[in-house]
């Protein structure tokens, strides 16, 4: 192909690795018998937006393939190609309608030739040893009508008593029952949706009723061949993106989500399948990350592997030389230490000056020694950013953890709820406050969780100290809630729980609201100021 | 499918025997469907002037569909050309072994490739982090997802 027609990338794969989905864990999401209602995010996106909501739609695979219908149809309809060209022609410039209507316009025949919808150019693509008939008739081009002087031999199998072939624009003409074989295993074997010619060399691809009519009614594999089309549909376009959730099918059409809109929004959409199906629009997070940006959600993540694991390790097994705050893990022997570096003696009890000691050498009794005191508070500055780090760590990981038990959670909210209706009148649809209290505190805590990594990065400010109170009420509030539901259940008290239950739920949910729309706002407000840098945020 | 893998296959080997494999190569082993096994060497001037080496072909029932997986013997008597494409296990990395197979190819076709491969070569060096792959490596080449940098050689 001639350099004319070289073009570049750049503009649309700056955020590829973004949308990439990432294998993560699957999801713990259980949702047997819970699909009563409660589907709240699907009132937010046709009713009323929120500051910390983005609009979406939530589309099913059927809606998805539409999408690439309409796509393939607008192409087909002003190049006046058919629509299996146009489909190629799409795929060819992942999806990107204006670019292959530039290109296309420019030099229709180069663009044909380089997605493979035609052969590359006439008088070149020699193709391998074709067979012997065929390459003869074709140079003549009239091979339809040609008479048949002698059988055809398929240059694959050799076998000359398929009598049936079949052949793309090239002209390279195989048995159908090797086309069958060769389509067959580059979808199910490679997954591969772009088929080429057989021909060796030969870089014209296989139309998709082509495809169809060589797996000859073998729906499964023309099912599979469908999915790779859709899958390569949806991963070209970065205003779609499949629900990562395992064996999920739908998807999701989010416009805001652009790079730089990324700096001031945190896209959670849910797939509309199930209302647990939440997830990020903007980064690989399987799951609802508000309020935190993703930049900053993803450096937060990066840390707790990184680090937590040593911080948490270095906390509990080692001490700083107390003149020299070399870190030092003692293995054994007794309290008397000499630092390697500075050769400082101490001890390991109470950090002071070894010399003080005399010869109480296995016990340390001299705590409160002033000398002592002034040695840990020189140690403890030393650490306070690992203790700062590993204070809301901590947090994180607790929350994550009441997240990860909400499994648990429903199944004895469950059996409370039937005690319930056995112990006095209300009747099933009485006790789902229980089911919804549950829903919320499990919301909230996600929540909660993730304030804990935005508040590590907020910088100290009157601003961070108001998130902060946001935070607390929020967390007093769930924590309340999460007691409630936890209390055991007594006839004669059941009225009252369910009020306070009730009661607490509506403001659990006032409180989270609150969290995130002042976050949200905040962002829009350019309010908050990190204590590091932030991807694109200035 | 596994019908077209033995005509196939069975039509390759009678040629082979009938008609003589071309110059520089021989066929050492081919008792059956599953692995065949060539001498290859490189005739005329070349750096491997005089060097013999056993060029390993491994089937199964996806053939000629998908390609064989092909490396270069390495045992006690045998050992790789040292060349940019091939390591030391005997794996090579050639796109025509890979994403740029087809059906049309045959096994002797390969061996030409592979003979013309050695042919064009101007300098023997073993390839960038061959140690690394050597160690790693999987023991079909075919599990083994090559980048294909080099038109050259």
């Amino acid at each position: 192909m001639s350099s004319d027609y070289d073009y570049s990338d750049e503009e649309y794969d700056d955020d590829e690795e973004m949308l990439d989905a990432e294998d993560g864990e699957p999801s713990t999401a259980s949702d047997e018998e819970m699909d009563i209602e409660t589907d709240d995010i699907k009132v937010i996106s046709k009713g009323k937006k929120k500051l910390y909501e983005v609009e979406y739609d939530p589309l099913t695979q059927a809606e998805v393939e539409d999408l690439m219908r309409g796509d393939v149809e607008n192409i087909s309809a002003i190049f006046g190609v058919d629509a299996t060209a146009a489909a190629l022609l799409l795929r060819h410039m992942d999806w990107n309608k204006d670019r292959l209507i530039d290109k296309y316009m420019d030099n229709s025949a180069a663009v044909a030739a380089a997605a493979g919808v035609s052969p590359a150019s006439k008088a070149s693509s020699p193709g391998p040893e074709r067979p012997r008939r065929s390459t003869r008739s074709a140079s003549k081009t009239h091979r339809k009508v040609d008479p048949a002087p002698q059988p055809f031999v398929c240059p694959i199998c050799f076998d000359d008593t398929q009598v049936e072939t079949s052949e793309l624009s090239c002209g390279h003409a195989f048995c159908t029952g090797c086309w069958n074989a060769y389509v067959t295993g580059k979808i199910r074997e490679e997954g591969e949706h772009r088929i080429s010619c057989m021909g060796e060399g030969c870089g014209v691809l296989a139309p998709d009723n082509f495809v169809l009519k060589v797996l000859d009614g073998d729906t499964e594999t023309a099912g599979r061949y469908q999915e790779l089309l859709v899958r390569n549909f949806v991963a070209s376009s970065r205003n779609l993106k499949f629900c990562p959730y395992p064996s999920c099918t739908h998807a999701v059409s989010c416009h805001v989500a652009s790079r730089s809109s990324l700096a001031t929004v945190v896209p959670t959409v849910s797939c509309g399948a199930d209302p647990k199906h939440k997830f990020c629009f903007g980064c690989p997070i399987e799951g609802d990350h508000r309020p935190v940006l993703c930049s900053v959600a993803k450096m937060w993540l990066q840390k707790c592997r990184d680090d937590s694991e040593t911080a948490n390790w270095i906390k509990t097994n080692t001490k700083e030389c107390s003149k020299c705050q070399s870190t030092i893990e003692k293995n054994g022997g007794c309290n008397h230490m000499t630092c390697k570096k500075c050769k400082w003696e101490f001890c390991w009890v109470c950090m002071g000056p070894w010399q003080e000691h005399g010869t109480a050498w296995y016990s340390c009794n001299r705590y409160d020694d002033k000398t002592g005191v002034s040695a840990r508070d020189a140690q403890s500055a030393s650490r306070a950013s690992l203790e700062r780090y590993l204070h809301y760590y901590n947090r994180w990981a607790n929350h994550e953890q009441s997240a990860k038990l909400s499994v648990e959670l429903y199944v004895k909210t469950e059996k409370k709820m039937e005690e319930m209706q056995l112990s006095t009148a209300l009747t099933w649809i009485e006790v789902q406050f229980m089911k919804k209290a549950v829903d919320e505190v499990e919301k909230c805590r996600t929540t909660l969780k993730w304030t804990y990594a935005m508040a590590y990065y907020l910088e100290k400010s009157n601003q961070k100290e108001l998130f902060e109170d946001n935070q607390r009420d929020l967390e007093k509030a769930v924590e309340d809630l999460s007691e409630l539901l936890e209390s055991p259940i007594e006839a004669e008290t059941i009225p009252t729980l369910r009020q306070k239950v009730t009661d607490k739920t509506v403001y659990v949910q006032k409180r989270n609201e609150i969290m995130l729309e002042d976050t949200a706002q905040g962002y829009e407000e350019g309010r908050w100021k990190w204590n590091t840098p932030v991807e694109g945020y200035d | 499918m596994a019908a077209v893998y033995m005509r196939r296959l069975g039509k390759e080997l009678r040629e082979i025997e009938t008609e003589a494999p071309p110059a520089g190569l021989r066929l050492l082993k081919a008792d059956d469907f599953d692995t065949w096994i060539f001498q290859i060497e490189v005739l005329g001037d070349s750096l491997y002037r005089g060097e013999r080496f056993a060029l390993k072909f491994r089937f199964d029932n996806t053939y000629p569909f998908s390609a064989p997986a092909v490396q270069f013997v390495v045992d006690s008597q045998m050992r790789a050309p040292v060349h940019p494409h091939v390591y030391t296990n005997g794996h090579i990395c050639a796109s025509i072994l890979g994403e740029d197979w087809s059906p049309t190819l045959s096994v002797i076709s390969v061996c030409i490739t592979i003979q013309s491969m050695l042919a064009s070569c101007k300098k023997k060096e073993l390839p960038e982090g061959n140690d690394t792959y050597v160690r790693t490596a999987p023991d079909n080449p075919k599990k083994t997802h090559f980048v294909y940098d080099d038109d050259t050689v």
